[in-house]
């Protein structure tokens, strides 16, 4: 029970500030709330926020555990093209399903690994080193499609994007089950206090017997898999593979939905749970913006004007006042208590 | 060995003289932006094509993006003496200086796909489409198509601010607006891709009710459209009938739409600058004949009419 408050108040600030998106967002489109039953799937805007935050969930499970070693990988979003490219190649050369998922599963793991050794073993700095696939990445997505939207027509592969099982769309699946292994793997285990003890001071961790290269490795290689599922679920979605526009500046909202989670970029303590909401958060802005029918010059006005207003509540600055405010409260009262006892 | 080349070249000089007396095998230079697009490399495709139809010999030079790379070909083109120069010009300024030396070398040169800001002597034609048109075409489309009846129509933008997106905007509203009963009633970017179009449209159909009061959607590529029809058929509807669709670009992948019934017009901004410019260069080579300043392409609309699956086997091996 105490875990679980304490879960709870860590957690407060992004499911506030979920919360208010929300409820802003059904006052200016009614409807906005509900869910319905159809063609035996649920369907609702809210489930298109979950449906539609699938890749960049995916991305900031694998951001989160990157940034937590005090890293940061700018490339996923090119992965994202790479493993898609790969997918539909495969797919329309008529290769089987698992071979499909297991072959774009391997590349982004290998592009991962990639990141690794120049940051771990090269000691190349992160945001450099990702650089270098995340420019680079595009265009061997390009060599893989040819230069053109590569399209299929295979409704089992299509169905990782747009099909559903028991009323709820197949990318939510996916990325709830890869956040729950994922997260289960750092917390059950010794691993994610390690990362974060290779965050906060590498050399400190390493002296004291923790073999940082080996998690900063696995760290990229896992944000590299995430990013393999989520260029599945692009390319499938819309039934091909688009190297130019697949993923297109999705590392970015990663990030975004890192911070917004409340995870710093100096790295140490994470919370894969919170920046999930933070993903969530910038999913809702997003959807909220297309249903309430705000012109579209106004899009990235809105979503920042949101993000500001979120990132500044949870600055240390604001929460320090908070706490002040707070503590001056409990103090009033309790001078109050004194006083009415001594009375 | 020498007999060969002795009959070779007699053969090239009989070719030349039997390839007619127009084009008395012209050399033309052609300054291509990069290949970015399907559309762009298509273009390439097509112009080399009309070149050997006409048995213009082409030299190539892809600029990849850089206005310095299309420069130095331009330099190369007038130093290698070329008839004539075609540029895809990648920005609109800071051509007038190659554009003189290759006025004073009496070296024509000709714009394709998009126009520049120098004065208007520097070159002999530009060849483009004319965007707000093609918005006009699809607009007077669906204007005939609804006849009398109310249509709510929801369109999918292109990349917020940029030219074709702000043109093609304006030609549909010119288009529809002779006709009261049709209404934009909602309007968003799908920043001219698939993904975006699919989740655009998503959220349009609930936004209107399930999507049962929407009428037509609108959008300004055929990636975006081809999202839309994707989404409308997750949400239980049938594109084509219960949702009309008209875009703009005519890519192949929209001819398959249209041979499904699931999608119903497009306008063709066509790949083929080429063909009125080597027309244009020819009769000026010859007469002299000054053409006009600005060639508009035809925006030619395709309907299920047209046997889209024809359509798109001839454009599939274009290189969109």
């Amino acid at each position: 029970m105490i875990w679980f408050t304490r879960r709870l108040r860590r957690l407060a600030p992004q499911l506030i500030a979920l919360a208010i998106i929300l409820g802003l967002i059904s006052l200016m489109a009614p409807g906005f709330l509900t869910i319905s039953v159809q063609n035996g799937r649920l369907y609702g805007s809210l489930i298109d926020i979950l449906l539609r935050a699938a890749p960049v969930a995916l991305l900031t499970v694998g951001m989160t555990l990157v940034i937590a070693t005090r890293g940061i990988d700018l490339s996923i979003g090119a992965v994202i093209a790479i493993c898609g490219a790969v997918a539909a190649t495969l797919i329309t050369d008529g290769y089987p399903l698992p071979v499909v998922i297991a072959v774009s599963l391997g590349v982004g793991i290998v592009c991962g690994l990639w990141n690794g050794v120049l940051v771990a073993v090269l000691d190349i700095q992160p945001i450099i080193a990702t650089l270098i696939l995340m420019v680079a990445g595009r265009g061997i997505a390009q060599l893989i499609t040819e230069g053109v939207i590569l399209t299929f027509n295979d409704d089992t592969f299509a169905a990782l994007g747009s099909g559903s099982m028991a009323g709820i769309p197949i990318p939510i699946y996916l990325w709830v089950g890869t956040a729950l292994i994922i997260g289960l793997l750092m917390r059950r285990t010794a691993l994610g206090f390690l990362i974060e003890a290779t965050g906060i001071n590498r050399r400190a961790a390493s002296l004291a017997g923790v073999r940082a290269r080996f998690l900063l490795f696995s760290a990229y290689a896992i944000s590299g898999l995430c990013a393999a599922i989520a260029g599945m679920i692009v390319t499938a979605d819309i039934r091909g593979a688009d190297a130019n526009n697949a993923g297109l500046w999705l590392e970015l909202d990663a990030i975004l939905a890192v911070v917004v989670g409340g995870t710093s970029l100096n790295g140490g303590r994470f919370s894969i749970t919170a920046s999930l909401i933070g993903a969530l958060i910038i999913q809702s802005i997003n959807t909220g913006i297309l249903v309430s029918g705000f012109p579209p010059e106004f899009n990235l006005i809105i979503k920042a004007g949101i993000i500001i207003v979120v990132l500044t509540l949870q600055s240390p600055a604001i929460m320090t006042v908070f706490g002040f405010i707070k503590a001056s409260r409990r103090s009033d009262k309790l001078n109050h208590g004194t006083k009415e006892a001594t009375r | 060995m020498k007999k060969a080349l002795v009959a070779a070249a007699a053969a090239a000089i009989f070719a030349s003289l039997a390839s007619g007396v127009s084009a008395q095998s012209l050399t033309v230079g052609f300054s291509q932006i990069g290949s970015e697009s399907g559309w762009r490399a298509a273009e390439t495709t097509v112009t080399k094509q009309e070149a050997e139809k006409r048995g213009v010999t082409l030299k190539f030079a892809d600029a990849q993006q850089k206005q310095e790379n299309q420069i130095k070909a331009i330099r190369g083109f007038i130093a290698q003496g070329v008839d004539a120069i075609l540029i895809a010009p990648v920005v609109a300024t800071g051509w007038d200086a190659v554009l003189k030396e290759a006025k004073e070398e009496n070296i024509p040169v000709i714009l394709l796909d998009r126009e520049i800001e120098s004065p208007k002597d520097l070159y002999l034609t530009a060849v483009t489409s004319d965007q707000v048109f093609e918005g006009k075409v699809a607009g007077e489309w669906l204007a005939k198509d609804v006849g009398s009846k109310d249509c709510k129509v929801v369109e999918l933008q292109g990349t917020t601010g940029s030219s074709p997106a702000i043109n093609r905007k304006k030609g549909f509203e010119e288009g529809i607006a002779a006709a009261s009963n049709i209404k934009i009633v909602r309007s968003q970017t799908g920043d001219f891709t698939r993904t975006k179009g699919k989740e655009v449209m998503e959220s349009f159909i609930k936004a209107e009710g399930g999507g049962k009061d929407i009428c037509a959607v609108y959008a300004h590529n055929d990636d975006m459209a081809v999202g839309a029809i994707q989404a409308i058929k997750e949400a239980g509807l049938k594109p084509g009938t219960d949702i009309k669709i008209v875009s703009i670009d005519a890519v192949p992948d929209i001819f398959q739409a249209m041979a499904k019934g699931e999608a119903n017009a497009t306008v063709e901004l066509t790949p083929n600058m080429a063909g009125p410019a080597f027309d244009a260069l020819e009769a000026y080579l010859k007469d002299k004949k000054e053409p006009p300043k600005w060639i508009q392409t035809e925006s030619k609309l395709y309907t299920a009419a047209d046997d889209p699956m024809k359509v798109y086997e001839a454009k599939k091996g274009l290189g969109y």
